[in-house]
């Protein structure tokens, strides 16, 4: 082995990425607010039933789960350009993980929809609440119990797959390390320092929504 | 010069092009069978290891399998794209990545089927040991067969999340579906068309499979 490990480059530039960690994690977690919100008007849409928009909800949703996640990025960032929309790479990255976690999260909430009984919904009427009473006090607190795991899941993919902006030009944390490592060729010193990082990020994640969970479903 | 005869650096798409992309979609094919094949089988001894549950196993194996899941694949395939040479085994990145699929896919599917052997109940082996089973006829007749009915949906979510990654592997310059779509791009100057036709091949992939496990789930549930 006649490599010699440079790390000090790394050391000195720790705080960008930490920095770009921070960039990482906002594009993640804003991409889970809209995932969450369109992949619910999404179920929803679905399980209506009305021909006229399933087919709009069944083809999102089909195509965000059969297709990969940086062929979706790519679409936002050259596909959108073709019709003379230019997005920037921070929203090339927020759009096309949008997407795609709106579909993922759309199916877990069907899912978690089919879970509760339609006593629950019938038992809410009659008690005298309207259709929206009903859904937003009794349906959905239950379905967000059923899908917190699984989206606490999604979260942890958001963050993973927003490390695909580097290659749509974007410098969160692997975009940040690639420009980085770049300039001074001390590629594995550098990847392997954001793979720690990542690693770390995972762990908040997790750690925190085991204590929101702790918060939340204590009864 | 007159426009006629300036040079074409830009053609428009043809049915040649189709051909090129098929071939291309052929090798991500090659790329996801070896990974998931061998993520598998290498993830279904790892489960069993983190199965039975002894400290050392979840303190080593349980931590580094980990790890691969919790750091972005992209970040592991140009990691060890780099690591192996700097070892003195430089890789193609046809190597390196299937490399780096295997050890992602073992990773995911190690949890899968602990979850699967998991599933089982205690009661049950112990009457499986009890009626003059082996430990490994145990394992062969009755956890398998339980277990993989419990677990067959986790199992075809990660083949086909490998199968959409192996995208990344163009990263390293492998020439699948993604990497032809964007030779293709450059050509053609069409992207949004490129771009539609390589998804179609995406989901020409992957959603006869889902499809045949959701009926494969149903009808499991019957019996």
């Amino acid at each position: 082995m006649d490599y010699t490990f440079h790390w000090r480059p790394v050391i000195r530039k720790l705080p960008d990425l930490l920095e770009a960690a921070l960039v990482t994690l906002e594009v993640a977690v804003l991409s889970m607010v809209i995932g969450i919100l369109i992949g619910l008007a999404l179920a929803l849409i679905r399980m209506s039933g009305k021909r006229s928009t399933v087919w709009f909800a069944v083809g999102w949703i089909e195509i965000a789960r059969n297709t990969p996640a940086l062929l979706q990025l790519f679409f936002f960032g050259f596909g959108l350009g073709a019709f003379g929309f230019h997005l920037s790479p921070y929203m090339i990255v927020l759009c096309g993980l949008s997407f795609n976690n709106a579909g993922y999260l759309a199916e877990n909430f069907r899912g978690g929809f089919n879970a509760i009984p339609d006593t629950q919904y019938r038992a809410a009427r009659s008690l005298g609440m309207s259709a929206i009473q009903a859904y937003a006090r009794i349906i959905i607190p239950q379905v967000f119990r059923i899908v917190y795991y699984p989206m606490t899941n999604q979260m942890v993919w958001a963050v993973l797959m927003s490390s695909l902006g580097m290659l749509v030009g974007f410098r969160e944390l692997t975009g940040e390390t690639q420009f980085l490592a770049s300039k001074t060729f001390r590629i594995f010193e550098y990847f392997l320092f954001t793979a720690a990082i990542y690693y770390g990020l995972v762990k908040i994640i997790l750690g925190a929504s085991r204590l929101i969970a702790w918060r939340l479903f204590r009864y | 010069m007159s426009e006629t005869d300036s040079i074409e650096f830009f053609t428009s798409f043809r049915v040649e092009d189709l051909w090129f992309l098929l071939e291309a979609a052929g090798r991500t094919l090659l790329i996801s069978v070896l990974g998931i094949s061998g993520g598998t089988v290498l993830g279904i001894a790892f489960g069993w290891l983190l199965s039975i549950g002894r400290w050392y196993g979840a303190a080593t194996l349980g931590w580094v399998l980990d790890v691969f899941r919790s750091v972005p694949l992209i970040i592991q395939l140009v990691l060890f794209f780099n690591f192996f040479p700097i070892v003195g085994f430089p890789l193609d990145p046809f190597g390196a990545g299937t490399l780096v699929l295997v050890m992602y896919t073992s990773a995911l599917v190690a949890q899968v089927a602990r979850g699967g052997i998991e599933a089982v109940s205690i009661s049950t082996r112990r009457a499986a040991r009890s009626l003059g089973m082996s430990y490994w006829q145990d394992l062969r007749y009755v956890v398998w067969p339980i277990g993989i009915r419990a677990v067959l949906p986790s199992w075809t979510g990660v083949a086909l999340g490998v199968l959409k990654d192996t995208a990344l592997v163009s990263v390293l310059g492998y020439m699948e579906l993604l990497r032809a779509s964007q030779i293709l791009i450059t050509r053609t100057q069409e992207p949004f068309l490129v771009l539609a036709v390589v998804g179609a091949f995406y989901f020409a992939l992957s959603f006869p499979i889902a499809r045949f496990s959701e009926r494969l789930e149903r009808r499991w549930s019957h019996d």
